[in-house]
């Protein structure tokens, strides 16, 4: 009884991963394709790999894309640290406040951030790069503090004192005591608000100004007349890379656990 | 205390930016939303939701995210039970197998949809290879269903998974040992025991599917007006930033609400990621 239970588990997660890779192992097909059509396979080829660095509007959207997500992920994080600390020791109204308003870009459909972010800046600033990097540090902020703050709420407090007792400065006992606790929450804060930047297409979208072109925006200007080929090529890559990342952290955790186990 | 002052101005430059980032684009949005195009005052922008064509994208979107989230609750509680339950070392892994497709752009994964699921596509290729008879949903309200719990699903998984691993499995193994069956524990400790996870999972699958503009361009090919769509329009094709802005007016409030009925349904009070 038991085995059959587990056997239907296993096929039903494979039956959802399947469901959730299915159209990725259709683009990693396509991007070896030797057409120009969708639909048709001409045969096996590397040339979309190979024509991918000539290609300078890609090539372009690419930079922009990283640009904009390195920088956002990064402020980001920085930002929504110093703030998770800072609400973690405020008194509680204050905090709850602060909060609330954390909650305000998740809970808003992305259209509703994107137009009214879109509306403040054409009024000081022109639509560019610079906009974009603001307007995905307004929505990834909140990733970043919701997973630094508890931490913060499962450290003890004696920890710290204790420190500054024996002497230590603030500085000091924070970089020892408190960030080496918090140093996971911060770190899936930031992967998480570099996930959502490098997928984010609506509010990019409407906060990019004219010329400005991410790979998702790129993306969407190219439906109707046709993706260029070389796009399945880098996607593959870059989906390839962060699977490659995965496996890699994976093995690491698992060797420090094992020399942690011994 | 003193300290404790101290700390709190770490929050100062966050502050800050929550006045000029997250609440003066309300006020504009609001501004354009109460305006006509010259300036002067009107609510002809709000009260434009009656129109009908709006009136039925709206209802068509609430419909759509509504099945959407249902499917992803159905589909994902399993996932998140299963995951669970695993008995191997590295679950973070597995977890983070669910993350790792929006590493592929978001666009291409709706296309490669599109091209699964057209007349000619793979999935009727497939059918038609092991005699079932073929499908015709591309372009079609199912196919922007199918399109959005693809994209969501994952949301409903993580925090559902998230507050499964905060029960105290022997309180499960309590429930077995006081001769509770399966389906007893499940329904009377397990499922009330994740609601946090539930009604994140709920509302960070509904609020999305309700505003979506993307997948019903992709897979409903025009076809499929929901609300996200109405406002994209208005900002890209009809240049009419003061509808558009009432509407988007009108799909916030509607989130809200639906938001305050969810947290009616959720007393506790502990503050964790969304709600």
């Amino acid at each position: 009884m038991k085995k059959v239970k587990n056997t239907a588990s296993y096929l039903y997660l494979g039956l959802i991963f399947l469901f959730l890779y299915a159209p990725i192992l259709v683009l990693i097909v396509l991007s070896f394709n030797d057409s120009m059509s969708r639909t048709i396979w001409g045969g096996f080829t590397f040339k979309w790999y190979a024509n991918l660095t000539a290609n300078d509007s890609i090539m372009d959207a690419l930079g922009t894309t990283i640009r904009i997500t390195l920088a956002s992920s990064i402020l980001a994080t920085a930002l929504g640290t110093s703030a998770a600390i800072g609400i973690h020791y405020m008194k509680k109204r204050h905090a709850a406040i602060m909060l609330g308003a954390t909650n305000i870009p998740l809970l808003n459909a992305d259209i509703v951030t994107g137009i009214s972010l879109m509306l403040l800046f054409t009024r000081f600033t022109p639509l560019g790069e610079f906009s974009v990097v603001l307007a995905h540090i307004a929505f990834s902020v909140p990733y970043v503090i919701f997973n630094v703050l508890p931490r913060l709420q499962s450290l003890s407090e004696a920890c710290f004192e204790a420190a500054m007792d024996l002497g230590a400065t603030p500085w000091y006992a924070f970089y020892k005591v408190v960030w080496p606790e918090i140093f996971p929450g911060v770190l899936s804060g930031f992967l998480m608000a570099l996930t959502m930047s490098l997928d984010d297409f609506t509010i990019t979208y409407f906060t990019k100004g004219a010329g400005v072109n991410t790979l998702s925006t790129m993306l969407y200007t190219q439906l109707r007349k046709g993706i260029q080929p070389e796009l399945y090529a880098l996607s593959t890559i870059l989906f390839l890379l962060a699977f490659v990342m995965l496996l890699a952290t994976n093995f690491k955790g698992n060797s420090k656990k094992e020399v942690a186990d011994k | 205390m003193i300290n404790r002052l101290r700390t709190s101005f770490l929050a100062t430059p966050y502050a800050i930016w929550i006045l000029i980032c997250t609440i003066l684009p309300l006020f504009y949005i609001l501004g354009y939303a109460i305006t006509t195009s010259e300036g002067s005052f009107t609510l002809s922008n709000l009260t434009a939701i009656a129109d009908p064509v709006h009136l039925s994208s709206l209802w068509l979107s609430i419909k759509v995210a509504f099945v959407t989230t249902i499917i992803c609750l159905i589909l994902a509680y399993p996932v998140a039970l299963i995951l669970h339950n695993l008995k191997i070392s590295n679950k973070g892994f597995v977890v983070f197998l669910f993350i790792l497709p929006m590493w592929m752009n978001f666009m291409l994964r709706i296309l490669a949809w599109q091209i699964i699921l057209s007349n000619n596509g793979i999935l009727n290729s497939i059918l038609s290879a092991i005699g079932l008879p073929t499908v015709h949903i591309l372009y079609t309200k199912a196919a922007v269903t199918l399109g959005m719990v693809y994209d969501f699903l994952p949301y409903m998984i993580l925090p559902i998974y998230n507050a499964l691993s905060k029960i105290n499995d022997s309180v499960i193994e309590a429930a077995a040992d006081l001769g509770a069956n399966w389906w007893t524990t499940f329904t009377k400790i397990t499922v009330p025991l994740s609601r946090d996870g539930i009604l994140s999972g709920i509302i960070m699958v509904f609020v999305p599917a309700l505003s979506s503009f993307v997948v019903s361009n992709l897979l409903g090919g025009g076809k499929v007006l929901l609300i996200g769509n109405v406002i994209e329009q208005e900002f890209t094709l009809a240049r009419n930033w003061n509808l558009g802005s009432g509407l988007s007016i009108i799909l916030m409030i509607f989130v809200l609400v639906s938001m305050s009925i969810m947290n009616r349904l959720d007393d506790s009070e502990n503050g964790g990621m969304i709600v």
